[in-house]
Order: structure tokens, then C-alpha cells, then sequence
């Protein structure tokens, strides 16, 4: 095929931009961090915190992304919705939590005061996601990609507003856990009870899930309809069921959590899941679409830089008031791997045929 | 579909087409307003032989006997900041209870408009509002963004509104341009703010290096500015100016920005969402745990101590000083106890009162009523009664205009949390006030 | 498979209708709506979207009944009609007897005494029995429908649609109507009441549309015979009457309406333009761009910048000027944003750009680049579009002086939004025509083909980005005119899903599409300011529905109706 020579000049210039970006983004990587080193404004115990902080809040991410991400390999669709589920499992959590607060059952019982409110969220987080997947999805499953996600849009704004109408527009107030205040200290380092518990709540859940995905029956059924719907419907695979299945599981996570997040941050409130869904699924597309260890990696690797980074380059680099772009450093992460590495850290793992 | 919509449409063209035969059809608007003021001093006149001839420059408002005197409010009355928008409500609609719920023998009609905090929420607030000919005056807005994009279309519908809570210092100022001649506030400027909480900090507290936190809006970017410039004009030392995003939630990385280095104070003028993380994180931060904080009006609400938890007692906020309101600022809480219970949402309940009633009393003096009860109110001269308003016996004060609009008597005080119990929130309790004020 | 029995198939559909009329007590729609009439002193919103739940569920399960049995049995129909609504109202009665014991408040805030007092039309627990009865009747009324002939049913219908449209704007009119003089105002509160309609209002509106209806059914074939029959020269005249007809009423609007109309109509020309860009983007190349609002900011700022008399400005330049400057920088965004993502594809190029979108808005709100932008701030004190020669520039903070006519009212700049509306709305229409556009249409169906038949993908794909985005910009010029100041805060993700939302319910990749749908999406919202509060809400369910119903739009292109519908007897059976 014969190219003009105004075409190959339009080839150059595009991948001329793109390793102009890659070597500007390395360039200032690398300048502000030296210039921050050097200026030694934080202690070593100062970035061991901002990495804690990082840690605590990725593994957040992480949860949540799982159901973007077990979502997207089954049905290539990007669940608007999932981050607004989030926010109804932290709801439920909160009035049962404060319930039980008011019968002194959390003082007495922290590890039980913990679980209990997470069950709790996740069957109700289930049973919303397979609501909105039974009126919202399902009549939708074969049309072209943009109707399901405008769909989505359309039940993440439904579940916000009504959880608005239902519980006001104001905050409340997720009732601490007594036993959870203070800090420990683990390797001379002082890090925050309640974010241990979180980060290790948090693994466990994802290892429970990987656990299912990976070992049961279900979990061989959903990877089997990951990879293509006809064969596994061929095999005797009820296939409506494994996907109501993987949205009730990824909803469950998310659900759980809301409430992790809601003991951190104690602040519930109706539009407290729309940064965080936007997030997560930075955090799923950074560790590979579909790819489970992947949502954890990516919501790891997120919470990490977007906790070290404003502290670590941007200061350096002599930007003032760096955490303001703190959501830049996310999405300028995010725009940089689906430019140059498209499939995330660990690769995904999507149908390869949209039934 | 296509049907019903054609038909639809064919209505509404039928419609605008006889509306725009019928009568003449007079443009609403107030021509631009010029230099020369209109003297229009009409005297009460209760037996007419002749109708009312209106001679103002900006046009009269007519009401027929049978007809409400309609005024309107508008501000923020959904979303997060929405306490706020309520709570002036509140205040107007006490001020109008108080009236017996009439003037000048008329009913007195209460509409609202959402301005949702936003400038263009407040354009098309404005822009509806100025295209109703029946308003009388307007209260509002709850948020200067909504003021800076809608006072064009309201100063040129030939209304004029009172502001209870805007607070940015450009909107009173002597050069603040013609669109704003309608406008005028009974709340304070932040200029006054951000120095006395300079003030209370080097004087009263003894700190001499300050750090600042803002989150991205123009209210607190500015007051922490003001802030800033005061504290160092009197000597002391400003470390670290840090903001966060409005939706941001962990706030542990930019207080350990704060935290390296080393100040005494923060002050974080925000709002309550950044408000409330940033007061339950900050004693988690090394080196933070024993800094003073403070904030401002933006979060002298219960909903601060929800957000915030614990971590809320020993809080300072700074605010408009209750106790320095001469008038019966009690009587006023008792009205509102009695008619909404619980206390006050926001700050600015007391001012949205006088507010209201510098609009009524600017409206006696210039109406005029005929035998039959019809009242006329020119525009012009209603606009000119309320700037010229002195010595106003209100509740936040004795007030006075001044030719730029500032009606407010500025008395900035600081309070302490002392209970972090959402359910003790009680600033104007006399025996057991929430928070309680430490200064001046 | 054993069919069910439809008594037990009308019993479900009642309680599930009940669930959803307890969603909208708990929802707060119905102690908001009941502050609004429908019909003054007759009906109240509230009540009439409760009554609506327990006709439609009659309706629902009459509709079921039918598909169940094969025969025709009406009595089957009303049963279970009947019985579906007697179970709405069940539900309903059940929550307010459970409501009264138990303090439901504390969990769902609108579960309240008012609410109780409204269910119970104040008559107290013990009157809890009106609400099955009126469910049952209502159903039977709905499942009656269903058997209704379509001669009655249609005019019925609309009539109701109708008379509920009018008392929802009746505000509006009103506020019109009374402006325009003595004898329009009369008129005007004969039919309009303070909220609703009146009761002779509804009558009339209720039987004009009747009677128009009837009309159009036995004459409307005639007359457009009768047209079609015209003689060329005569259907073309009618056609230009039309047209002038149209134009007059366009010009002459803000006039007789107001700024408020003008205000909302500008709004929805900003957003016709914006979604006429995104149209090119998405609807003819199909690359979903997320990012969309970060051109309109991008247009707004360059206006802003040039033209503002604060502090930020820089040029001081007059709008006729700084518009087409901010045009071409949209477009150059357009093509810096295109580069870098042509290789990307489907999902991840929304992913990708809306991060490009956030990332701009939190670059132009930031205290980092504040010295130039303005930072939280904002741009204030932009000058207004001067029909005429602008004095020079003063100082700072004092606007320049217009030798002309100053367009600085909503109902000026309506002039300039509709005629830019319009203009782009045709080169968009040329456009599609055009080799390019076939090219953009065959890169939407498949890339890889497309290359093959020697479109240079690079260059297409580019100069969708940049003429999709030059029109954005054009938007975000007016939009900084408008308001006269700029907020970075204004530039958010909402606003690009907003654009994405319109021209898919519209109708993808069509012109007329797009304008349905930012009236649907953005002008009505507005025009109906009393249900704010519900106003996200009832978007959200809008966009279920309409993709659920109608996935290719109000008002679909050719192509697109072709597209979806094949798709749909493909799938087959529905799963």
C-alpha cells in the first residue's frame, strides 16, 4: 500500500510523541524525586507513613476493583454502577453497626463488631447488584457496548439520588471501634490499628475470592464463561446464573469494602462512592482487566503513588500545593499504561469474543 | 413519538404565538440604568382622585388588591451544602411569621430558587427569578458563586436582592462594577474575617508559625489567604500552604506534608467535607498531634462534629460573634426552637432575619397604596431605600448601608468546641453553649 | 412448562408494584410532590404519582393475564386488574400501620408522621382502608385500559399526558402568560393555578386535546393527501411558509418570554453543540471520548483569557476576535489529545480519556498554575459580546465601554447560541455527507477493514478528535460569554457523561438526535426547577428506560435504527 509522504510524517510525529511523553514523564520522575531526596524535608519515618498510608487506602481500591474487573471479563462492560454499590454496602454497614453500638455489643465484641456489619453490607450489597443487573443489564446483554453503559450511568445516578431520598444529603457518622484506636508498633514503626485491620481485611477477602474463583466449582464456571459464553453454555454451564453469580461476588466485595472504608474515614454519605468507583477502575485497567491478582496489584500500586507521589516528584519538581494534583499523578498513571502497555502489570484476561 | 412531540411542539408554538399577539407585548426588562438617580420620594397617597402614575426610572410592580406581595429567596438548597441554603430559609421565614405574615395589608408570598452553589446554577436561578415581574425583592444567595454568576440578570431586571451570607470581599467593593448595583449583604466580607483569626492566634493563642489548608474553593483559598497575609503582617511566620482536592478523603499524606514543617497552628477554612476528614485525621499524623486548629464558618455546623468525631473537642471556629448581636437574639433562637426544633443548621439564620426586614421596611417607606389596596412599588426608589438604610435596629446589630452594599456590622468571634456530640450542638445555649466562644 | 395462574401472576405484580410505591414515600417524592397540584384543589402530585403506580400495576398485570390465558376472557383481565391494585394498596396501608408502631425514622428519613398523615389523607391509622380501595379501583381502571379500543385509548392517553405536561410547566406559562398584559392575565389564571391546572383548565386542556386528536384521526389522512396532491410549486411554498413561520418564532422568543426561557434555551445550545461535536467523535468515528468537557473548558479559558478586564486577562481583545482563536485552540487540544491515543481502542479510550478530561480540570483549577488560570478563583469580569467598536482598555477591573449595542443579556447571547447552533448543526450535516464522514462511519464499523480499504486511520481519526472538539469550544466560548466569569469547578466529569447521556437517548450519529435529545436531557430539567430535587433521580431512570425501550434513540439516523434492530432479532431469545 503506497503511503504519501505526508502520511509518513504523520506516523512519525505520532510516535515521536509518544516517546517524547514516555521520556518526560521518567525525566520528571526521576528530577523531582532526586530533588526531594536532597532537600531531606521528610524523615525516613515520614515515608514509611506516606507508604502505610498508600497501602491502607489501595487495598480499598483493590476490593472494589475486583467487581469492576470480574464484571468486565464476563460481559466487557464497564459497570458505572459498582462504585454506588460500594456506597450502599457502607450504608448498611453504618445502621447496623450503629445499632449494635447502642447495645455496647461492638465495645464488648470488637472482632465480631467488625465482621458482623461487613456481612451485613455484602449480603445487601449482593442484593442490590443483582436488582440493578436483573432491571438494568440483563434485557441489555446482547446490545451494541455503548447502550449497557449508558444503562449504568443511568443506575449509578438512580442509586445515589435514591440513597439521597432515602437517608438526606448529609454525612453520618460511622461509630468507631473502641478497641481499634491508637497505634502499634511493628518493626519500630508506628502504624495505625484501624489500618492494619483494613489492609489485612482486606487481603483476606481477596483471598477468599481468589480462593472461589480459582478452586470451586462456581469459580471454574466463571473463568470458563470469562473465556468464551458459547462454550461454556455448550458445556452445560447455566450461564445467566454464573453471571448473576459474578456481579452478586463482585458487589459482596465492594460491599465489604464500604465498610472498611467507612472505618477509616467514618464520613458515609451518598456520593461517597463516585470518586472511589472512578478510582477503582484506574486501579483494575492498571493491573489488567479481568486479571483478579491484577485488581489487587493495580489498587496497591495506585494507593501507593497516589499517596507518595505528590510528597515524592511534584514537590521536587517546585509545584506548589502538590496534593491538589493528587488525582492528576491517578490518571496521568492510568493514561500512561493504556498508552504503552495496554494490558496492565499483570496482562488481562477478557473474553476474546464478545458474544 | 415522533407524533406526540410534533404535537407537543405545535402547542407550545401556538401558545408563544398568541402570547406574543395578546396585549401588546411590552418587554419586561428594565431599560440599563443610567447615571442620573430618579428622585422618586411618592408620598403615601390614600385618596387618589387619579391612578398612580409611575415615574420610576427601573418601572413599578403592580398588586391588585386580592394579590400576595411577592418576595423570594434563593440560595443553595440541595446537595452537600444545602444547611446552609436551609438555614437562611429559616431566618426569612421567621422574620415573615414575625410580620403576621403580611405587609401593607397583602399577603406575603415566600417562593425559592436553587442556586446550587454553583455560577451557573445562580445565572439560571437569576435568570427565572428576573423574568418574574410580580417579585418585589429577593433574599440571597447562600454561596458568592452563585451571586457572581447570577447579579447581572438580577440588577438589570431592576430587582434587588440581599445577600445573609455571601461572604468573598470583591462583591462589596466600592469598584465592583454596575452589575452589582443591586446587591447588597447583611453578612460580613472575609477581609474582616481572616484577620481577626490572625489575630486570635498570634495575640490570643501565642503561636508564631501557621500552616493553612484549603480545598480548592474561592471562599477558602481567598480566606486562607487573607489569613495568611494578616498573621505575617503582625510577625509571624507562615510555614505551609497546602490544599487538597474537594472530594479528596485521605488527608494523612498533605498533614504529613504539614506536619514536616513544624507548625504550631492549622487553619483550614474549608468546607464541611474536607472539614470533617481533616479534623478526624489529623492526631493520627506524627508531629500533629498537639497543633492547634481552627476553622471558620464554612463548618460552624453539627455536621463538623460528625465528620470530625472526637477529634473535634478543642476545635476552634471563627465565625460571626452571636453574643455581640445587640438585638434579641435570643428571642430570635426561641421562635426558631418553637417553629423547627432542634438548633440552628448553619450561621447565617440571624442575618437572613434582618435581611428580610430591611427589605420590609425599605418597602413601607417607598409603596404606595391606594384606597382600593392596590400597591404600587418602584423599583429605583426601593433600591435606593435600602442602601440608604442607617441605624437599622437588627438582630446582628444596628445597620447601616454603605454605598456599596455592606450592610453587615462585621464582629468576627472565635468559639471552642467543648462536647464533640453531634446531638450538644447549641452555639446560642446561654448556660451550656457548643461551641463556646473564647474571644474576643 | 405449566402455565402459572394468572390470579397468582396479578398477586405479584401487586406486591411488587407496592414495593415501588413505598420506594417513592421512602424516596421523599411523594411529601415533596404533594406541595405541587396537578389539578388545583383536586389532585396533588403526590397523590397522582401513587394513584399512577396502582393504575399501571393494574395495567401491568391485565397485560400478563392476556399473554397467559390465549383466549379472551375481559373478566380474567378486570380480576386481575383489581386485584394487583388491591395488593399495591395493601402494601401501602401495611407501611403505614407498621410506620405508626414502629419508628421507621430512624432509618429512612421521609418514613415520618407527615408522610403517615398524607397516606391516610389526615384522617388518622384507622382510616388506613382507602388505600387497598383505591388500589383496586384504580387497577380495575388499568386492566379496563388495556381492553380498551385503540379509538379511545390513544386520544385518553394523550389527554392525560397532556393535561399532566401543562401542570407541570404551569408555572412557566403562567409566568408568561401574565406578562403579556391584562387580557393574557386573566386568561392565564383562569387556567393556571399557583402550582397545577385549574379544574376548567384541565377540562380544557383535557378535551382540546381530545377533540384535536378525533380530528386528526378521521381528517389528518386527508389533508396530507390533500397536501401531497399540491402541485410542486405549492407544496414548496408551504414548506418556505413554514420555515418562516419557524425562523419568526426563533427570533422573536426572548422577547416574549423573558431571560429565563432565553437562559435554558442557551443552556440547551450549548449542549447541542458540544453533543453535535461529540457527535462527530462518537456518533460517525465511534471513539467514546469521556473527556469531552475538557475541550469545552479549554474554549471557555481561551475566551476568557483574552477577552476578560480582570486581573487574568491578557489581550483584552473583543469577542468577534477571541471566538474563532478559541475555536482553533479546541482544535489544537483536539488533535494534542488525538495523537497519543489513536492506537488505544473501545473501552479503554473512554477510560483514557476521561482521565485527559480530569486532568485538565484539575491543571486549570490549581494553585500550581494559578498565575495563569486563575487557580480556585476563577476568571471574572469577562467582557460582553459589542456590536460595535469596544473602547480601548482602561485599567484593570473596570469593563470597556461599547460604541454599539452591548449583547450582554441571556436573551442576547440567545442570538449568538442558536445561530451557532444552527450553523454547526449544518456543517455537521455536510460533514457526515462527505467522504470524510463515510470514512468516519467505516472506521466506527471496523478499524482493520477500514485500513485495508486505504482510509489513513491516522488522519481520520484526527481530525474527528479536532472538529469534534473545535465545537466544543465554540460551546465553551458562549458558556465564559454568558456568565461572564469561569470556574474550573464547572468543567467536571458530569458534564461529558451529560453530552455522552443526550446523544445517545437523541439518537447516535444523528442531527436531529442530538437537539432532541439536550432538550429532553438538559432544557426540560431546567424548565421544571420545582422537582429539582428529584431531578438526578429521575435521569438515572430515564436512562434505564429509554435504553431499555428505545436503545436507538428519540429521534434515530437511518443507520442506526437498521443497526439496532438487527442486532436485537440476532440475540434471539432474550436471556
Amino acid at each position: 500500500m503506497r503511503t504519501s509522504l505526508g502520511e509518513r510524517l504523520l506516523d512519525l510525529a505520532v510516535s515521536g510523541v509518544l516517546w517524547g511523553f514516555r521520556i518526560l514523564l521518567v525525566a520528571g520522575i526521576l528530577i523531582g524525586t532526586i530533588a526531594t531526596v536532597r532537600a531531606g524535608k521528610y524523615t525516613s519515618e515520614q515515608w514509611i507513613d506516606f507508604v502505610v498510608f498508600g497501602i491502607s487506602q489501595g487495598s480499598i481500591y483493590a476490593l472494589i476493583a475486583l467487581g469492576y474487573t470480574m464484571v468486565y471479563g464476563i460481559l466487557r462492560m464497564i459497570n458505572f454502577a459498582h462504585g454506588d454499590i460500594f456506597m450502599t454496602g457502607a450504608f448498611a454497614g453504618y445502621f447496623l453497626a450503629t445499632w449494635l453500638n447502642g447495645t455496647g455489643f461492638i465495645d464488648n465484641n470488637p472482632v465480631l463488631g467488625l465482621v458482623i456489619p461487613i456481612l451485613f453490607a455484602m449480603i445487601v450489597a449482593g442484593g442490590i447488584a443483582m436488582l440493578v443487573e436483573r432491571i438494568a443489564y440483563r434485557p441489555l446483554r446482547g446490545a451494541p457496548r455503548l447502550v449497557p453503559l449508558i444503562s449504568a450511568i443511568g443506575a449509578s445516578f438512580f442509586l445515589e439520588y435514591a440513597f439521597r431520598g432515602f437517608f438526606g444529603p448529609g454525612v453520618y457518622a460511622y461509630p468507631p471501634i473502641k478497641a481499634l484506636e491508637g497505634e502499634w508498633n511493628i518493626l519500630s514503626v508506628g502504624i495505625l490499628k484501624v489500618q492494619v485491620v483494613v489492609a489485612i481485611a482486606a487481603f483476606i477477602m481477596m483471598a477468599i475470592l481468589y480462593f472461589i474463583v480459582m478452586f470451586t466449582k462456581v469459580g471454574k464456571a466463571m473463568r470458563a464463561v470469562s473465556e468464551s459464553k458459547d462454550t461454556a453454555a455448550l458445556m452445560g454451564i447455566d450461564v445467566n446464573r454464573i453471571i448473576v453469580s459474578t456481579f452478586a461476588l463482585g458487589a459482596a466485595m465492594a460491599g465489604a469494602a464500604g465498610v472498611l472504608y467507612s472505618l477509616i474515614y467514618r464520613q458515609v454519605g451518598f456520593l461517597m462512592g463516585f470518586t472511589p468507583g472512578i478510582k477503582a477502575f484506574t486501579a483494575a485497567v492498571l493491573g489488567g482487566i479481568g486479571n483478579i491478582p491484577g485488581a489487587m496489584v493495580g489498587g496497591l500500586v495506585l494507593g501507593i503513588f497516589e499517596s507518595v507521589g505528590p510528597s515524592l516528584f511534584l514537590e521536587g519538581l517546585g509545584i506548589p500545593r502538590p496534593y491538589q494534583l493528587k488525582d492528576a499523578i491517578a490518571f496521568t498513571m492510568l493514561v500512561m499504561i493504556l498508552l504503552f502497555r495496554p494490558s496492565g502489570i499483570l496482562g488481562e484476561r477478557i473474553t476474546t469474543k464478545k458474544a | 413519538m415522533k407524533r406526540l412531540f410534533t404535537m407537543l411542539s405545535l402547542f407550545v408554538v401556538a401558545s408563544m404565538m398568541l402570547v406574543a399577539c395578546g396585549g401588546g407585548a411590552t418587554a419586561t426588562q428594565a431599560p440599563v440604568m443610567t447615571e442620573a438617580p430618579v428622585v422618586t420620594e411618592a408620598p403615601i397617597v390614600t385618596e387618589a382622585p387619579a391612578a398612580y402614575e409611575c415615574t420610576d426610572a427601573l418601572g413599578c410592580v403592580t398588586i391588585a388588591p386580592d394579590e400576595p406581595v411577592h418576595i423570594a429567596y434563593w440560595g443553595v438548597l440541595s446537595g452537600a451544602d444545602a444547611s446552609l441554603g436551609e438555614d437562611s430559609k429559616r431566618g426569612v421565614e421567621i422574620a415573615i411569621d414575625d410580620m403576621g405574615g403580611k405587609v401593607l395589608d397583602h399577603d406575603i408570598l415566600l417562593t425559592t430558587e436553587d442556586g446550587g452553589c454553583t455560577p451557573e446554577g445562580g445565572a439560571t436561578a437569576a435568570a427565572k427569578l428576573a423574568s418574574d415581574t410580580s417579585l418585589v425583592g429577593l433574599i440571597g444567595s447562600s454561596c458568592s458563586d452563585e451571586t457572581v454568576g447570577g447579579i447581572a440578570a438580577i440588577t438589570n431586571a431592576g430587582l434587588t436582592t440581599i445577600s445573609p451570607s455571601n461572604t468573598r470581599p470583591v462583591l462589596t467593593d466600592p469598584a465592583r462594577g454596575p452589575d452589582y448595583d443591586g446587591y447588597a449583604r447583611t453578612a460580613h466580607s472575609d477581609a474582616f474575617q481572616g484577620k481577626a483569626v490572625a489575630e486570635f492566634a498570634y495575640n490570643f493563642l501565642g503561636v508564631r508559625k501557621a500552616a493553612t489548608l484549603h480545598d480548592g474553593s474561592a471562599y477558602a483559598e481567598a480566606l486562607q489567604q487573607v489569613f495568611a497575609d494578616n498573621f505575617v503582617a503582625l510577625g509571624g511566620e507562615i510555614v505551609a500552604q497546602e490544599a487538597v482536592a474537594k472530594d479528596a478523603t485521605d488527608m494523612k499524606p498533605v498533614l504529613t506534608t504539614i506536619s514536616a514543617a513544624g507548625p504550631e497552628l492549622l487553619y483550614y477554612p474549608v468546607f464541611v467535607a474536607v472539614g470533617g476528614f481533616v479534623t478526624a485525621q489529623i492526631r493520627d499524623v506524627a508531629g500533629l498531634e498537639d497543633v492547634k486548629i481552627i476553622g471558620s464558618d464554612g463548618i460552624f455546623t453539627a455536621d463538623l462534629l460528625k465528620g470530625g468525631g472526637a477529634n473535634t473537642e478543642g476545635m476552634y471556629l471563627s465565625s460571626p460573634d452571636f453574643s455581640a448581636f445587640t438585638g434579641d437574639y435570643a428571642g430570635f433562637i426561641e421562635k426558631h426552637t418553637a417553629k423547627y426544633g432542634g438548633s440552628t443548621l448553619s450561621t447565617f439564620h440571624a442575618h437572613a432575619y434582618d435581611a428580610t426586614n430591611i427589605l420590609f421596611a425599605a418597602l413601607e417607606k417607598v409603596a404606595v397604596v391606594e384606597a382600593d389596596g392596590t400597591i404600587y412599588v418602584p423599583r429605583q426608589a426601593l433600591r435606593e431605600a435600602i442602601f440608604a438604610t442607617k441605624d437599622f435596629k437588627g438582630v446582628t446589630g444596628t445597620l447601616s448601608c454603605s454605598p456599596s452594599g455592606d450592610c453587615g456590622a462585621p464582629v468576627i468571634a472565635v468559639y471552642e468546641i467543648v462536647n464533640s456530640d453531634p446531638a450538644s450542638w447549641n452555639p446560642a445555649s446561654a448556660d451550656a453553649p457548643n461551641p463556646k466562644k473564647v474571644w474576643p | 412448562m405449566k402455565k402459572e395462574n394468572f390470579l397468582w401472576s396479578a398477586v405479584k405484580t401487586g406486591l411488587i408494584f407496592g414495593a415501588i410505591a413505598i420506594f417513592l414515600c421512602f424516596v421523599g417524592m411523594v411529601e415533596v410532590f404533594s406541595k405541587r397540584d396537578v389539578i388545583e384543589k383536586i389532585i396533588t402530585l403526590g397523590q397522582f404519582i401513587l394513584l399512577a403506580t396502582m393504575v399501571y400495576a393494574g395495567f401491568v398485570a391485565s397485560r400478563r393475564t392476556s399473554s397467559l390465558l390465549e383466549k379472551n376472557m375481559p373478566v380474567s383481565n378486570l380480576a386481575a386488574g383489581l386485584l394487583a391494585g388491591l395488593f399495591t394498596g395493601l402494601i401501602l396501608a401495611l407501611l403505614v400501620i407498621i410506620g405508626t408502631q414502629v419508628n421507621l425514622r430512624a432509618i429512612f428519613l421521609n418514613a415520618s408522621p407527615p408522610l403517615y398523615k398524607l397516606l391516610t389523607f389526615d384522617k388518622g391509622v384507622g382510616n388506613v382502608w382507602i388505600l387497598p380501595t383505591i388500589g383496586a379501583v384504580a387497577g380495575l381502571i388499568g386492566a379496563a385500559y388495556l381492553l380498551l379500543p385503540q379509538i379511545l385509548s390513544r386520544p385518553i392517553t394523550r389527554s392525560i399526558f397532556f393535561v399532566i405536561f401543562m401542570a407541570l410547566f404551569s408555572g412557566l406559562f403562567r409566568v408568561i402568560m401574565i406578562n403579556q398584559g391584562a387580557g393574557m392575565s386573566r386568561a392565564a389564571k383562569y387556567i393556571f393555578g399557583q402550582t397545577g391546572v385549574t379544574s376548567p383548565g384541565a377540562l380544557i386542556f383535557f378535551f382540546g386535546v381530545i377533540l384535536i386528536t378525533i380530528f386528526w384521526d378521521f381528517r389528518g389522512k386527508a389533508i396530507q393527501s390533500g397536501i401531497a396532491s399540491l402541485p410542486k410549486g405549492g407544496q414548496l411554498s408551504l414548506r418556505v411558509i413554514a420555515i418562516i413561520v419557524i425562523v419568526l418564532i426563533i427570533l422573536l422568543l426572548p422577547l416574549a418570554s423573558g431571560p429565563f426561557i432565553a437562559q435554558v434555551i442557551v443552556t440547551v445550545a450549548l449542549f447541542v453543540l458540544m453533543g453535535l461535536g461529540l457527535n462527530i467523535t462518537l456518533g460517525f468515528a465511534g471513539l467514546l471520548d469521556l473527556g469531552f468537557v475538557a475541550f469545552y473548558a479549554i474554549g471557555a479559558y481561551t475566551v476568557g483569557l483574552l477577552t476578560s478586564y480582570g486581573p487574568f486577562g491578557l489581550q483584552h481583545i473583543p469577542f468577534w476576535v477571541a471566538v474563532p482563536i478559541a475555536v482553533l485552540v479546541s482544535m489544537g487540544a483536539g488533535f494534542m489529545l488525538g495523537l497519543p491515543v489513536l492506537g488505544i481502542r473501545g473501552d479503554y479510550l473512554a477510560i483514557a480519556t476521561l482521565g485527559f478530561g480530569e486532568i485538565v480540570r484539575l491543571l486549570a483549577g490549581s494553585d500550581f498554575l494559578a498565575p495563569f488560570f486563575g487557580g480556585p478563583q476563577g476568571i471574572i469580569g469577562i467582557q460582553k459580546p459589542c456590536l460595535g467598536l469596544l473602547e480601548p482598555f482602561v485599567r484593570v477591573d473596570v469593563p470597556r465601554i461599547c460604541n454599539g449595542i452591548e449583547l450582554g443579556k441571556p436573551q442576547d447571547i440567545y442570538y449568538i447560541a442558536v445561530a451557532s447552533a444552527l450553523l454547526i448543526a449544518f456543517a455537521a450535516w455536510r460533514l457526515r455527507e462527505s467522504r470524510l464522514g463515510r470514512a468516519w462511519m467505516s472506521i466506527r464499523e471496523d478499524e482493520d477493514v477500514a485500513e485495508a480499504l486505504g482510509v489513513n486511520l491516522i488522519q481520520t481519526k484526527l481530525l474527528a478528535y479536532m472538529l469534534g472538539a473545535a465545537m466544543a469550544g465554540l460551546g465553551g466560548a458562549i458558556f465564559a460569554t454568558l456568565i461572564g466569569s469561569i470556574f474550573a469547578t464547572s468543567m467536571q466529569l458530569l458534564v461529558s457523561i451529560n453530552v455522552v447521556s443526550l446523544i445517545i437517548v437523541g439518537g447516535m450519529g444523528s442531527i436531529p438526535g442530538v437537539i432532541v435529545g439536550a432538550i429532553a436531557l438538559i432544557g426540560l430539567p431546567e424548565l421544571l426547577r420545582e422537582i429539582s430535587e428529584f431531578r438526578y433521580l429521575l435521569y438515572g431512570m430515564t436512562l434505564i428506560i429509554m435504553m431499555i425501550t428505545k436503545p436507538e434513540g428519540l429521534w434515530p439516523s437511518q443507520a442506526t435504527r437498521r443497526e439496532l434492530h438487527h442486532t436485537e432479532v440476532e440475540a434471539g431469545v432474550k436471556v
